[in-house]
């Protein structure tokens, strides 16, 4: 690990002046992944300015539009099994349940978690070339060993996926994320925070170096019944997801009212296609449509030499999670045999 | 008990690779197996290497060093944590508890531990600190109930021996005895 000065800030706009001098200053809040990060001399950061005890950011608090908004200081934990997301935001509560190990859980935050990077192997390898940890050096994984890599949304520079599992049910779920910087605070949603890698995959976000996030606001409540989190991996629990399903319906009647679902583990972020979820509206749930609306969202999909499984398992998965959620029959994220 | 003032493992050998201009060890106060300790820490430190080389307390083990396979589990503040990936300096104020504070003062063992040996719940033992830290965590959350649940919430912990078998057993058995600390 390399050498850095450290900093506990008293309040959010000190931790801003922090790192606004300091282009090589880090941000540190449960640390799960930067510590993990520059164990890998991935990240190298000089000054790391410790959010964690920023006051006002650990709370779950009701919002004005019947939402809930949970603060980014909230551990992975404490979100998963509080009362209200569990009520009123199952999906959210499962999806966090299936990511990493209770201990991560326990100390990795709601706005550390958005800002996971990716386990491309190269990315982590800094014996390799590779252009998100440095730019311009190439990408290895596009002919080298790219099984967990991205079919969605790729470009000739970067074909890493964003490993979250939050992410995604987040992103069906249109969470909005707050955010303050030197010039004050703003609104985020969700779709427009992670972003795809073009030619500049060294940014996997649009959150500029010297703002913190402050949280995540819920819009109110309405998949409390329809929803299921469908996380395929190489073994059944503590792995990052081959292929993940958030999945999130509003039932009328006989018929699809609402649909939302996002994929995890096939793109460089949570992968949502409106054009999809909008087959699913007024039709009858069932195969057919389930296949139509998976055949939409993975329009475009491009295998690569060892991925290119992703493609049909993403779209059982799809249809799976979708009949998963239409018959309120959730995926239990202990036992795993698939329903 | 008085507070200890240790010196690190950088203060007996000065890190060259210390760039000018940089802080000294950071003094940090933690409680660790119910003893207040002042101690000095450069930031990079983490936990782990806090424990085991200045500390030490070498009963936290260093397995993958990457938060993968739970050696290095200890309680901070009542809750199982990686210490590996933790900053020390991150934790200042905070209790820790390790395998070495589980035991009461006169040596009797946590039934956690007694039910580790009395299952046979492992067997090169490197991964037991960690595996016993974090059942008894387990325990306490009180989220876990049947076998199935037991190892979902044990996921966290590897043991290349597999001996799960038998540490779900141990597990099992502690919270069906209602015994647990």
């Amino acid at each position: 690990m390399n050498r850095f000065s450290y900093a506990r800030p008293g309040s959010v706009a000190e931790a801003v002046r922090e790192v606004s001098t300091n282009p090589a200053a880090k941000f540190i809040a449960g640390g799960t992944n930067l510590v993990d990060l520059m164990k890998y001399n991935v990240e190298r950061p000089t000054h790391v300015v410790d959010l964690s005890r920023l006051p006002g950011l650990k709370e779950i608090e009701e919002t004005a539009d019947g939402g809930l908004r949970i603060g980014a200081l909230v551990s992975n934990t404490a979100a998963a099994y509080d009362e209200r997301v569990k009520e009123r935001y199952p999906l959210l509560a499962t999806t966090l349940l299936a990511g990493a190990s209770p201990q991560l859980r326990n100390a990795a935050t709601t706005g550390g978690n958005l800002l996971q990077r990716t386990r491309c192997y190269y990315f982590y390898d800094s014996a390799t070339p590779c252009n998100k940890r440095e730019p311009g050096s190439g990408c290895p994984a596009k002919t080298g060993l790219n099984r967990i890599h991205a079919i969605l949304g790729t470009s000739e520079a970067c074909v890493a996926t964003n490993p979250s599992d939050m992410n995604v049910a987040m992103a069906a779920l249109e969470a909005v994320v707050k955010v303050a910087g030197p010039n004050g605070e703003r609104s985020v949603p969700i779709a427009e925070f992670h972003r795809l890698p073009g030619d500049a995959p060294e940014r996997d976000t649009t959150l500029g170096h010297d703002e913190i996030i402050l949280g995540v606001e819920l819009p109110e409540p309405r998949f409390t019944t329809h929803y299921t989190y469908l996380k395929l991996r190489d073994r059944l629990s503590y792995a990052f997801a081959l292929v993940s399903v958030a999945a999130a319906l509003e039932m009328d009647g006989d018929t699809i009212g609402e649909a939302r679902f996002a994929l995890g583990g096939v793109a460089h972020k949570p992968w949502r296609v409106p054009e999809a979820e909008a087959l699913l509206r007024g039709s009858a749930p069932g195969r057919e449509a389930f296949a139509a609306a998976a055949d939409r969202v993975l329009q475009g999909a491009v295998g690569l030499e060892h991925n290119a499984f992703k493609i049909d398992l993403a779209r059982r998965a799809v249809i799976r999670a979708l009949s998963q959620a239409a018959a309120g029959t959730p995926q239990s994220q202990t036992d795993k045999r698939i329903q | 008990m008085a507070e200890l003032d240790l010196p690190t493992r950088q203060g007996f050998a000065p890190d060259r690779g210390t760039p000018d201009g940089l802080p000294d060890e950071i003094d940090i106060t933690l409680t660790v197996n119910g003893q207040r300790r002042s101690l000095h820490v450069r930031p990079w430190t983490t936990l782990l290497d806090l424990l085991r080389e200045d500390m030490g307390l070498y009963g936290t083990k260093k397995g993958c060093d990457h938060g993968q396979c739970g050696a290095c589990t200890v309680l901070i503040d009542g809750q199982r944590m990686n210490s590996c990936l933790t900053l020390a300096v991150t934790k200042d104020g905070a209790a820790v508890t390790t395998i070495e504070g589980l035991a009461s003062p006169d040596g009797e063992l946590h039934p956690m531990q007694e039910a580790f040996v009395e299952h046979d719940a492992f067997q090169c033992g490197y991964c037991t600190p960690g595996q016993i830290c974090s059942a008894v965590a387990l325990v306490q959350e009180g989220h876990a109930r049947t076998r199935e649940e037991i190892r979902e919430h044990m996921s966290g912990n590897l043991c290349r021996c597999g001996a799960y078998t038998n540490i779900v057993d141990a597990i099992e058995d502690v919270m069906a005895r209602g015994t647990a600390r």
